[in-house]
């Protein structure tokens, strides 16, 4: 137990990428692999509990394949988990070497910042948003280009402030390099591996929110499949049908694992 | 016998070298409590600039949405002008200012058309209840857990409590809530499915699983961060030298090695605690309990302006309070954060 255990732990970042790398091949294939269109209705075929019809994963209840949404769903939700992280992940990471590099002023305002976004209700921000722009996947881009840069900012400061005064970037001091050269240059290949390391967690957390939004109603809109908002939908018949609740949880719980696997292995390898 | 007297000698003297730096804690102690208390405040004005001047930037308009989209245009601009929406955002934010400064007042709901300190104060209790019963669960849990893996380093529950998180992280709060659901109210009908019960032992019966939900994703980072601090006193000199001086263990572990370590575990609970206060609206949306989640969407749905203020002032009022009390304590604990 204790051996395997360990194993396990060392490996951590294969299985991750296996595991990820698969879940991305089923979506980029689900036109092949599905036999059902994921919107098409069929009021003779509603609510076939998995494995009792043609419907493998079984049916919702408008009889829509739950197969072929799960997997639909999946093509939209990873592919904005992607795109919404690309921004903050640039943004922060440049925020937080800025703030600890010149220290002093631009690190209190900096940090003034932060600190508001931290005391303001996260979720109003989120909804404000959304209603703004309307549900849909726009609201989701512009929310995450508002707060997710703070998980970044929050890693690159402390490390860029602990090289600041190393002999390297003194000698390149000397050396008459500028102060931008001497962030771009020296410093952010230092700050990636960490960042990157906080980026797949970070993934993992924006596709929970991306559901989340999904479930209140305000995420992806219908038609498209989300599994947040067909978790949404079936959390009416948890009592009679679970599977669609607990199907599309699963995949978010899926594609969780897989990242921070990856992460986990990540960190320890770069350690 | 012997044990006693170390301990008295042991006792006295931290007495004696902590005396000899008191005064100079107490000073240094209180310019920093007064450079907090200056950034608090500016946090909490900071907020409520945001909230007032984004909230008007939500399409739709309160008046409509009150009066309903087919009403009269003559009642909707005496509505506004009622609401006072009629003019400039900048001298609408003044008026709001002044009356909070002046009487703490945080105005009218357009919805409800009752003062939106009332709802609050109708709305939070059930808020605080689960936030307070799922710190009890987060922080016993924690301490229980994170000791029994720093003592048996390696062991099958440390490698347990490293793996976890992996699976927690990505799990969403609300499909963790309809796990519960599903289970203990649906399968076994140990707890109601939703709302919340009247009465003691009801209304805490019934606030259980979604505190469960909540401590649920608390727990695995606050572990993580425990469990490394305490493998790292507890590997100190001072720790080895006081079990070398055969001071009781449960006292080392009390006094020394917990007081030690638990700053970075508190600290990162006190930033999730602050991301609470907003985020109980998913675990109130899927146990239908009406608390602040509720009031505040509700609000935002009905562009009901005075009310969201209302809300986002008290909960940035809440944050604060707390991020400056676990501040507080952290500095007492561990004055070298002073410096």
């Amino acid at each position: 137990m204790k051996k395997l255990l360990k194993k396990l732990r060392h490996s951590t970042l294969y299985i991750g990428l296996i595991m990820l790398l698969l879940l991305v091949i089923a979506a980029i294939a689900a036109p092949y692999i599905c036999s059902y269109d994921p919107i098409s209705q069929d009021l003779y075929a509603t609510l076939k509990a998995p494995g009792t019809s043609e419907h493998i994963l079984g049916t919702d209840q408008l009889g829509r394949d739950m197969l072929s949404r799960l997997l639909y769903a999946a093509r939209t939700d990873l592919a904005v988990m992607v795109l919404a992280e690309i921004v903050p992940f640039i943004s922060g990471i440049f925020i937080g070497m800025l703030s600890g590099y010149f220290g002093g002023r631009t690190e209190w305002i900096i940090s003034l910042v932060t600190d508001t976004f931290i005391a303001f209700p996260y979720y109003l921000l989120v909804i404000v948003v959304a209603f703004m722009t309307g549900a849909g996947i726009h609201g989701i881009f512009i929310t995450f280009m508002i707060v997710g840069w703070l998980v970044y900012a929050r890693v690159a400061k402390p490390l860029t402030a602990s090289m600041k005064n190393s002999e390297w970037v003194q000698a390149a001091k000397l050396m008459g390099y500028s102060d931008f050269r001497i962030i771009v240059r020296e410093i952010f290949p230092n700050v990636l591996p960490q960042a990157v390391v906080v980026l797949m967690t970070d993934m993992a957390a924006l596709l929970v929110a991306i559901v989340t939004l999904g479930y209140l109603g305000i995420g992806i809109t219908a038609p498209t499949p989300d599994w947040g908002s067909m978790i949404s939908e079936g959390q009416t018949l948890i009592g009679t049908a679970p599977y669609l609740s607990l199907l599309p949880g699963l995949m978010v719980v899926y594609t969780g694992i897989s990242l921070s696997l990856i992460g986990d292995g990540l960190a320890d390898r770069w350690r | 016998m012997t044990d006693k007297i170390k301990e008295k000698n042991h006792k006295a003297e931290s007495d004696k070298s902590t005396a000899s730096n008191r005064s100079a804690f107490n000073k240094s102690y209180r310019a920093w409590f007064i450079r907090a208390l200056f950034r608090s405040l500016t946090v909490i004005v900071l907020v409520m600039i945001a909230v007032f001047f984004i909230i008007r930037l939500v399409p739709g308009d309160p008046a409509v949405m009150v009066l309903g989209e087919h009403a009269d245009e003559a009642a909707v601009e005496a509505l506004r002008q009622k609401l006072h929406l009629d003019m400039p955002a900048g001298q609408q934010f003044i008026v709001f200012i002044i009356n909070i400064l002046t009487s703490f007042d945080t105005g009218i709901s357009i919805k409800y058309g009752v003062s939106c300190r009332s709802l609050v104060l109708q709305y939070a209790p059930v808020t605080l209840s689960l936030i307070l019963l799922s710190m009890l669960i987060t922080v016993v849990l924690t301490v229980i857990l994170a000791f029994g893996a720093a003592m048996h380093r390696d062991g099958i529950l440390d490698h347990m409590i490293r793996i976890i998180p992996a699976f927690t992280e990505g799990m969403p709060v609300f499909w963790v809530g309809l796990l519960l659901i599903l289970f203990f109210a649906v399968k076994l009908g140990w707890f109601p499915v939703g709302g919340v019960g009247s009465g003691g032992t009801a209304f805490w019966k019934s606030l259980v699983l979604p505190a469960v939900t909540i401590a649920f994703g608390q727990i695995p980072p606050l572990i993580r961060s425990l469990r490394e601090q305490l493998i790292e006193v507890l590997d100190a000199d001072f720790v080895v030298t006081l079990k070398a001086a055969r001071i009781p263990k449960r006292q080392i572990f009390i006094r020394h090695v917990l007081r030690n370590s638990f700053v970075p575990t508190l600290m990162l609970m006190s930033v999730n605690l602050s991301y609470l206060i907003g985020g109980t609206l998913i675990v109130e949306k899927v146990f239908a309990v009406r608390g602040m989640g509720k009031l505040l969407f509700d609000a935002i749905s009905n562009r009901d302006f005075p009310l969201v203020q209302a809300v986002a002032l008290y909960c940035a009022i809440f944050v604060v309070i707390i991020s400056l009390v676990t501040d507080m304590i952290a500095h007492r604990a561990d004055p070298r954060m002073l410096e």
